[in-house]
């Protein structure tokens, strides 16, 4: 096995009929940062769902050598974070301790390594001092940062990022960006943020109305501004 | 994550039931409803037409038997609420039980209200599903409306509509968001402890209250700061054409025929 994902003609419908993918291809090797980019409604969102069969569509998504299905959720769900687009999506307890500490907590690991992996994925994205503090009531961005912490906790080893940076403030962008230079897992992450793509992301992949139109080095690909222009960006 | 309302009812189709005017409808099954539950018990020779004409609208509206038979489910819990009636009215005895020291005599005629109540509800539960499958809820919120329910009233039902709408979709989030994070790895005993899972359901509950009220007040800000001023309000309504008078008057005098019919063997004449 030497890809960490394998996706061949991935179609997948909404159940009000609209088309969210149609007939995606993508394989990402293992070591890869990948740009994932692409108008509104292109299908980024609705590709990353079924990055951890939170969607099932038609076709077939192969993960570290397993088939998205059913049967394979669990353990495909501890090698692959994904952090989604709205961090409402992603928090659910209430506080920001047992929400980072759920993942950990749930694959079994004694009490010290979750009090660890936590104090580390909190001080990594720098919520350090909101161990406390429920996490409905924080801002947008404070959350999305707390939304990141708790993927980091469980350590997956693929890392699936929807839109990390929209919504953080100047200086938490800043330190996102340089966090997820250092983060040595392989990466997608879909964004519209082209300066962290061309300073962290040497692949990106273009999507369009639910399929991959280009997919190449993120040095030819993003300065090329009459490429970017076509596929509404 | 995903929109789809697995409450909402209104099945999106194309036929005449879908197309008849919301008040029409609405005021149809209103009338329809009031004459089955106005039909003297017993009366077995109607129940056959009652259902025939409920299967045949489920056939015209397109929502189909099967779907609607399944649908009407519904009616069980009431059965077992109106079960009791078996014994309490008194009659010809069917036969005895005892329990627990007591006996219990089930009479026939407690049989046969039982069975007509138990009809009629499931025929009313009939018609009302078809109402629904066919008619999207703003216009049944519409047909209130022009019956003159209180302004109040149809507002509150119009809220709660969708605040039951907030707290699903919310609930679904939560769900999601907890199970993405639920893994297994390899040698290690996975799932955490009964009373930290119960623990975490706790939360998520609490959780989901908070978010839902939160998320209704947004909503309710939403809609008042487009002009909402307790009132749903629709496009202009539009003035029933003669075509759909007549519709209703039909509908009506239908019914009022059933309901005679239905004395007539009832032996009321
Ligand atoms: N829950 C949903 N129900 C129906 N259609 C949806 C839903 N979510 C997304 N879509 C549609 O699917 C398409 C792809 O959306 P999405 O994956 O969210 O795009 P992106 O993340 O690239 O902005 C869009 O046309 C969008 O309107
Ligand atoms: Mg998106």
């Amino acid at each position: 096995m030497s890809y960490v994902i394998r996706i061949k003609s991935l179609s997948y419908r909404y159940p009000d009929q609209q088309i969210g993918l149609n007939g995606v291809d993508l394989t990402i090797l293992p070591g890869e940062k990948v740009a994932l980019v692409g108008a509104n409604g292109a299908g980024k969102s609705t590709l990353i769902h079924h990055l951890n069969g939170i969607l099932i569509g038609e076709g077939d998504v192969n993960i570290l050598g397993m088939t998205v299905e059913k049967k394979n959720l669990k353990r495909i769900r501890g090698k692959v974070g994904v952090v989604f687009q709205n961090p409402d999506d992603q928090l659910f307890s209430s506080t920001v301790y047992e929400d980072v500490a759920y993942g950990p907590i749930y694959q079994g690991l004694n009490k010290q390594e979750v009090k660890k992996r936590v104090a580390e994925a909190l001080s990594m994205v720098g919520m350090q001092d909101y161990i406390d503090r429920n996490s409905y009531y924080l801002s947008i961005g404070e959350k999305k940062r707390v939304s990141i912490a708790t993927v980091l906790s469980m350590q997956p080893e693929f890392l699936v990022m929807d839109e990390p940076t929209s919504g953080l403030d100047p200086r938490a962008r800043r330190e996102l960006i340089n966090l997820l230079q250092q983060l040595p897992q392989t990466m997608l992450i879909a964004t519209h943020d082209l300066d962290l793509v061309e300073k962290i992301l040497p692949r990106t992949v273009i999507m369009y109305r639910g399929q991959v139109v280009v997919d190449g080095p993120t040095s030819q690909i993003i300065p090329d501004s009459n490429l970017l222009e076509n596929y509404g960006l | 994550m995903s929109n789809s309302q697995p409450l909402n009812p209104y099945i999106q189709l194309e036929s005449p039931a879908h197309r008849l005017d919301s008040r029409i409808k609405l005021s149809l099954v209103f009338v329809y409803i009031l004459t089955i539950n106005l039909i003297p018990h017993a009366v077995w020779v109607v129940f056959p037409i009652l259902f025939s004409v409920n299967l045949s609208l489920a056939v015209v509206s397109g929502i189909g038997i099967k779907k609607l038979l399944k649908r009407s489910l519904w009616v069980l819990p009431f059965v077992i609420a109106v079960f009791p009636l078996l014994f309490s009215i008194r009659g010809n005895t069917w036969f005895e039980i005892t329990l627990l020291g007591f006996s219990f005599t089930a009479s026939w005629e407690g049989l046969e209200r039982l069975l007509s109540i138990v009809l009629k509800a499931w025929f009313s539960i009939q018609a009302a599903i078809i109402l629904v499958s066919t008619t999207k809820f703003e216009g049944i919120l519409k047909g209130l409306r022009w019956m003159k329910i209180p302004k109040l009233l149809v507002a509150v039902i119009g809220l709660m509509w969708r605040y039951l709408f907030v707290l699903v979709a919310e609930a679904k989030r939560l769900l999601v968001a907890r199970s993405s994070r639920s893994s297994d790895l390899p040698d290690f005993h996975s799932g955490g402890s009964m009373i930290w899972r119960a623990q975490v359901t706790g939360y998520m509950a609490g959780n989901l209250l908070l978010r839902s009220i939160e998320r209704s007040d947004r909503v309710y800000m939403a809609m008042l700061s487009r002009g909402y001023d307790g009132e749903v309000r629709m496009d202009n309504d539009r003035v029933l054409s003669r075509k759909e008078i007549h519709i209703l008057l039909i509908g009506i005098l239908i019914c009022v025929c059933l309901f005679v019919l239905s004395l007539y063997f009832g032996g009321a004449f």
